[in-house]
């Protein structure tokens, strides 16, 4: 039989790699459905600075390369597709692909979190027109110009002082009265002179004609509404969104149990309710969604997919 | 495929006739790079119809912004110097781009 694998891993990011490399080691026979492109979130996150290790030219695409290449190494295959649908019923998983269809004795779900928009006015329209999700990816366009970083956690934060080295001035926008990211990364933003800060505040509108001209500020305290106009020079500014993450499981739904979010349920050995399927990294209902937990979650559920093989595929 | 840079946008593109597919990308941009064999592939089989070329925007910047180009990646179809359609971002994979030129240029 064609594309049976011992271990169908869905989605390239830490969790992904990291259980390739784990099923890799162990000589499973193991592919990567990797989407449309590899290294998840990080691929596009400028610094990476809280992995061990990941300390001199810590961003986010030289440590997806690393990781890419170790997988790589071990032997896992990975091929450009994404899952359209699943079955889980059998004792033999089917994934179909865009490309293939896959069977697979188990199954590793690490297909993460994308990030949220907005969803004010103009927000899909003027994206990559002013509106950003990717500060890797556009900081450039804003040398010298004004930017607006909406959010408080760590990435957002932590991509503000990025912007910092492109843009004249920084402005994180934040619905609340105080930060959420850690408190090193707010030390650093709060002592950085190009930042400024605008308190309970949300951007309700985005405008322009082809570009980003203008965006309505609501204060949330005084109820205000203030429209900020790009200066007559600039002719434009930057809005970053760095407001949080929706899981990316729409096609695993109703086949594995899940939060009312949409994240997946699992035990501590990465166990969905499904026998041999898995779940590992950002998907996964978990308190902390980094890197180093992804990587840990991958590892975990590359061992159990193992140990469940052996175990339920006896000759 | 041909590499743009700010001295030949104008002639290669603004200036041309007929279709012209811009694939706008820069260094830092790992979804890009992720992109461009695709576009390759599309090169290879759409390239007797269209024009394919690619702009590095790093040290192109205002020529990007005058394109209205702030996000990457963008993918820019023009018809004799005008833009005609365009995907960026998330929309710009292999089967929206491919539409793109089936829907304008075929």
């Amino acid at each position: 039989m064609e594309n049976v694998y011992d271990v169908v891993i869905i989605g390239a990011g830490p969790a992904g790699l990291s259980a390739a490399l784990y099923a890799g080691r162990a000589k499973m026979k193991a592919v990567v459905l990797e989407g449309s492109k590899v290294g998840g979130q990080i691929a596009i996150t400028s610094e990476v600075a809280n992995y061990p290790g990941s300390i001199h030219d810590a961003t986010g695409p030289t440590l997806t390369a690393r990781m890419v290449e170790q997988a790589d190494e071990f032997g896992a295959e990975r091929v450009r597709d994404s899952a359209v649908s699943v079955d889980f019923s059998g004792k033999m998983k089917i994934i179909t692909g865009e490309k293939a269809t896959y069977q697979a004795k188990s199954v590793i779900i690490a297909t993460g979190a994308t990030p949220r928009i907005i969803g004010c006015p103009g927000e899909v329209e003027l994206t990559g027109k002013g509106v950003s999700y990717c500060a890797t990816c556009d900081a450039d366009f804003f040398q010298d110009l004004e930017v607006f970083i909406v959010g408080g956690g760590d990435t957002a934060v932590e991509e503000a002082i990025y912007l910092t080295k492109f843009a004249r001035k920084v402005t994180i926008v934040h619905r609340r009265d105080e930060l959420r990211a850690a408190k090193s990364i707010q030390e650093m933003a709060f002592n950085n002179p190009k930042i400024e800060f605008m308190w309970n505040s949300v951007i309700t509108e985005i405008k322009g004609d082809g570009i980003v001209e203008s965006a309505v500020f609501h204060n949330r305290v005084t109820g205000e509404d203030t429209e900020i106009f790009a200066h007559e020079d600039d002719g434009t500014f930057g809005i970053f969104v760095f407001v949080g993450y929706d899981p990316v499981g729409k096609v695993f739904k109703g086949c594995v149990d899940m939060d009312e979010t949409g994240y997946i349920v699992t035990d501590a050995q990465m166990k969905t309710n499904v026998e041999g399927v898995f779940a590992a990294g950002d998907i996964r209902v978990k308190t902390l969604r980094q890197v180093i937990t992804a990587a840990a979650d991958g590892a975990i559920a590359a061992v159990e997919a193992e140990k469940y093989i052996v175990h339920s595929f006896k000759e | 495929m041909i590499a743009l840079d700010k001295e030949t946008f104008q002639q290669e593109v603004l200036e041309a006739d007929g279709f012209v597919l811009v694939d706008y990308w820069s260094d830092g941009c790992e979804p890009c790079k992720a992109l461009l064999p695709d576009i390759e592939a599309l090169a290879e089989a759409y390239g007797d119809k269209v024009k394919f070329a690619k702009l590095n925007t790093t040290g192109a910047r205002r020529l990007a912004i005058s394109q209205k180009v702030l996000g990457l990646p963008t993918i820019t179809l023009y018809k004799d110097g005008a833009k005609v359609a365009e995907v960026t971002k998330e929309e710009a994979n292999k089967e929206s781009i491919e539409k793109m030129i089936k829907d304008n240029a075929l």
